[in-house]
C-alpha cells in the first residue's frame, strides 16, 4: 500500500497533467444582441429577392415595395392614425377592465372560500369557450358600436387573469404569510403588503397572455361592423384582395404587439426590481 | 409576563404528536426546547404564539405585557422570513405600520434597531444582497422593534454556518445581558442550548413528552469562561436524548 503512495508520488511529474472537463455550460440563456434584427433583414432580403427575380409569384405575396407603397398610401392619406388609434382604444379600453375584474376575482377565489366555491366552478366552466362565438351575442347586448368589442376584449382578457391571479396567490410562501399573521398585521395589510406583491410575478407573466389574446380578439371583433380599426382594414384589403394592404395591416398589427410586449417588459422590470 | 403550558395534548389527524406539556416560561429568562426531529418542538411553539390551537389542553399568558409592547409574543423563524421586495428597512417598518405610529417616531424606532443589531450601513440594501447571518440579524431587528414581551425563536441559528452561529450567539447573550428579555428557543444544537438557556426542556419522540427539565444557574455571560461545566451539562443533554434520537432516526415519518 505505502509502496503504490511512493510510486504515485514520484511519477505525477512525468504523467500527463490536463485541466479538468468543463461540464457547466449549457441551459443558461444569454442575449444575442445583433442576430434578431440579422434574421428580420434577413428575411426581407429574401423576400425582396423572391420577389424580384419571379421565384414569388405576386399573386401569392406582393413585393417588399407594394407593401411598403400601401403602407406609405395608407400613412399619408391619414387613415392610419384613424385606424391605429380606434383599435388602441378598444384594446386600453377592453384589456385595461378586464385586468382589473380578473384581479380582483382572482384575489377574491384566492382568498375567500365563499368566493372559490361560487366563481371558480364558473370560470373553468366559461374559459374554454372561444370569446369570439359569443361576438354574435355581444352584439345584441351592447350594441354593434364599441361596447360589443370592448365586451370581446375584456371578456377574453378576464379568464386568464382570473386563473393567473388565483393560482399565483395560492403560491405565495405560506411563511411569509404566517409570519405577517405572526405581527398582528390586519388582514387588508396581509393582502396589500404580503400577498399581493408576492403574486405580481406570475400575475405579470399573465399579462403577456393576456394581452396577445386582446390583441387576437381586437381583430376578430373588428372583423364585425367597424369603420375603422386595423383588423377592419385588413378584412376590407382581403377582400378586395389587396394583399399589398394586407401585409401592410399585418405588419402595423405585428408592430403593435412588439409596443406592448415592450411595455410589459418595462413593467415587469420596474415592478420586480428587487428581484436578480 | 409569564407563559405557562397547561396539559398540551396535540393530533395531527390520528398521530399524536404531543401529550402532557407542562412547563413555564418566567418573565426574564430563556428557556430552550430540545428534542429529536420530528418531536413536535415547532407545532409547541405554534401553540406559545398563538397561530396554531393545540387538541387539548391550554396555553396561558399570565400579567399584562409592558405599556410599550407592540406585539407580546414575537416570532424569529429559521429561515429568516423576509419580505424580498422591501429594504431592511422597509422589512422592519412592516411590523410597525399597522399600530398607528407617526413617522418620525418609526423612523427613530428603527434606526434604535439597526443600531443595536449593528445593521445601520444596511438600511437601505435589499434581502438578497445580505449573507445570512445579515439576514437573521435584520429579523432579529425586526422582532426587537415591537419590543416584544416574548421572543419565540424556531431554530433561528440553524440555517447559519457555525462561525455566523457563534457571532450571533455572543449578540444575543449581550442582548439578554442589557435587556433581560424573555425567551423560548427551540433548537436541536445542544451546544446553543447550554450557551442561552436558563432552563431546558427535553422532550421525547413522538409523541413528545417531557423527558427532564434541566436548569442551569451559571449567568450566561459567564458560561463561555467555563468551558469544562458547558461541556459537561452538554454530555448529560446528549446523554438524555441519545436513544430518543437514535429511535427518532429509524421511524418512518408519514404523518
Ligand atoms: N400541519 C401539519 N399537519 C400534519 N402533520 C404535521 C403538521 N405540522 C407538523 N406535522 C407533523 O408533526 C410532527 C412534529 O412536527 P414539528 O415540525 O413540530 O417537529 P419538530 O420537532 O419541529 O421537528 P424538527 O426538529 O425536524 O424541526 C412531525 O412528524 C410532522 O410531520
Ligand atoms: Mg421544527
Amino acid at each position: 500500500m505505502s509502496d503504490s503512495i511512493t510510486h504515485t508520488q514520484t511519477n505525477t511529474s512525468t504523467r500527463l497533467a490536463r485541466p479538468v472537463p468543463f461540464r457547466g455550460g449549457g441551459f443558461r440563456i444569454g442575449t444575442v444582441p445583433w442576430l434578431s434584427p440579422f434574421v428580420f433583414v434577413g428575411l426581407i432580403l429574401f423576400w425582396y429577392w423572391g420577389s424580384s427575380s419571379g421565384f414569388i409569384h405576386p399573386l401569392v405575396l406582393p413585393s417588399p415595395g407594394e407593401s411598403l407603397q400601401a403602407f406609405i398610401n395608407l400613412a399619408q392619406s391619414g387613415m392610419l392614425w384613424k385606424h391605429v388609434s380606434a383599435s388602441v382604444q378598444r384594446l386600453v379600453i377592453g384589456w385595461t377592465s378586464g385586468t382589473i375584474l380578473g384581479i380582483s376575482i382572482g384575489l377574491a377565489i384566492a382568498l375567500s372560500s365563499l368566493a372559490r366555491a361560487t366563481f371558480a366552478p364558473l370560470v373553468a366552466a366559461i374559459m374554454p369557450v372561444p370569446k369570439i362565438a359569443l361576438l354574435p351575442l355581444f352584439v345584441i347586448w351592447f350594441g354593434i358600436g364599441e361596447g360589443s368589442k370592448v365586451a370581446t376584449i375584456l371578456f377574453g382578457v378576464f379568464f386568464p387573469t382570473v386563473i393567473a391571479t388565483y393560482g399565483a396567490v395560492d403560491n405565495v410562501d405560506r411563511s411569509l404569510i404566517r409570519m405577517g399573521q405572526s405581527f398582528g398585521l390586519s388582514w387588508s395589510s396581509i393582502v396589500r403588503k404580503i400577498i399581493f406583491p408576492g403574486a405580481l410575478p406570475a400575475i405579470l407573466s399573465g399579462f403577456r397572455i393576456s394581452a396577445s389574446i386582446a390583441i387576437i380578439l381586437l381583430v376578430a371583433a373588428e372583423m364585425i361592423g367597424a369603420e375603422f380599426g386595423i383588423g377592419a382594414y385588413v378584412l376590407l384589403a382581403g377582400s378586395l384582395m389587396a394583399t399589398d394592404q394586407l401585409i401592410a395591416g399585418v405588419a402595423v398589427l405585428s408592430l403593435l404587439g412588439l409596443t406592448v410586449s415592450f411595455l410589459i417588459g418595462r413593467a415587469e422590470r420596474y415592478f420586480l426590481r428587487w428581484r436578480t | 409576563m409569564d407563559l405557562s403550558l397547561n396539559n398540551i395534548h396535540h393530533f395531527y389527524g390520528d398521530v399524536e404528536i404531543l401529550s402532557g406539556i407542562n412547563f413555564e416560561i418566567k418573565s426574564g429568562e430563556i428557556v430552550c426546547i430540545i428534542g429529536p426531529s420530528g418531536c413536535g418542538k415547532s407545532t409547541l411553539l405554534r401553540f406559545l404564539g398563538g397561530l396554531e390551537r393545540p387538541s387539548s389542553g391550554e396555553v396561558l399568558q399570565i400579567g399584562s405585557p409592558p405599556e410599550a409592547c407592540l406585539n407580546p409574543l414575537t416570532y424569529i423563524f429559521q429561515d429568516f422570513a423576509l419580505l424580498p421586495w422591501r429594504t431592511v428597512e422597509g422589512n422592519i417598518s412592516l411590523a410597525l405600520e399597522d399600530h398607528r405610529i407617526p413617522k418620525q417616531e418609526i423612523e427613530r424606532i428603527i434606526d434604535n434597531v439597526l443600531g443595536r443589531t449593528k445593521l445601520t450601513d444596511f438600511r437601505s440594501a435589499l434581502p438578497r444582497q445580505l449573507s445570512g447571518g445579515m439576514k437573521q440579524r435584520v429579523a432579529i431587528a425586526r422582532a426587537l422593534c415591537v419590543n416584544p414581551a416574548v421572543l419565540l425563536m424556531d431554530e433561528p441559528l440553524s440555517a447559519l454556518d457555525s462561525q455566523t452561529r457563534e457571532l450571533l450567539m455572543d449578540d444575543l447573550v449581550d442582548l439578554w445581558t442589557r435587556e433581560r428579555f424573555t425567551a423560548c428557543y427551540v433548537t436541536h444544537n445542544l451546544a446553543e442550548a447550554v450557551r442561552l438557556g436558563h432552563k431546558i426542556v427535553v422532550l421525547s419522540r413522538r409523541p413528545g413528552k417531557i423527558r427532564e427539565i434541566v436548569s442551569i444557574d451559571t449567568p450566561l455571560a459567564d458560561r463561555k469562561n467555563d468551558l469544562v461545566k458547558l461541556e459537561q451539562q452538554q454530555n448529560h443533554l446528549w446523554n438524555l436524548m441519545r436513544e430518543e434520537a437514535l429511535a427518532a432516526d429509524m421511524e418512518l415519518n408519514d404523518v
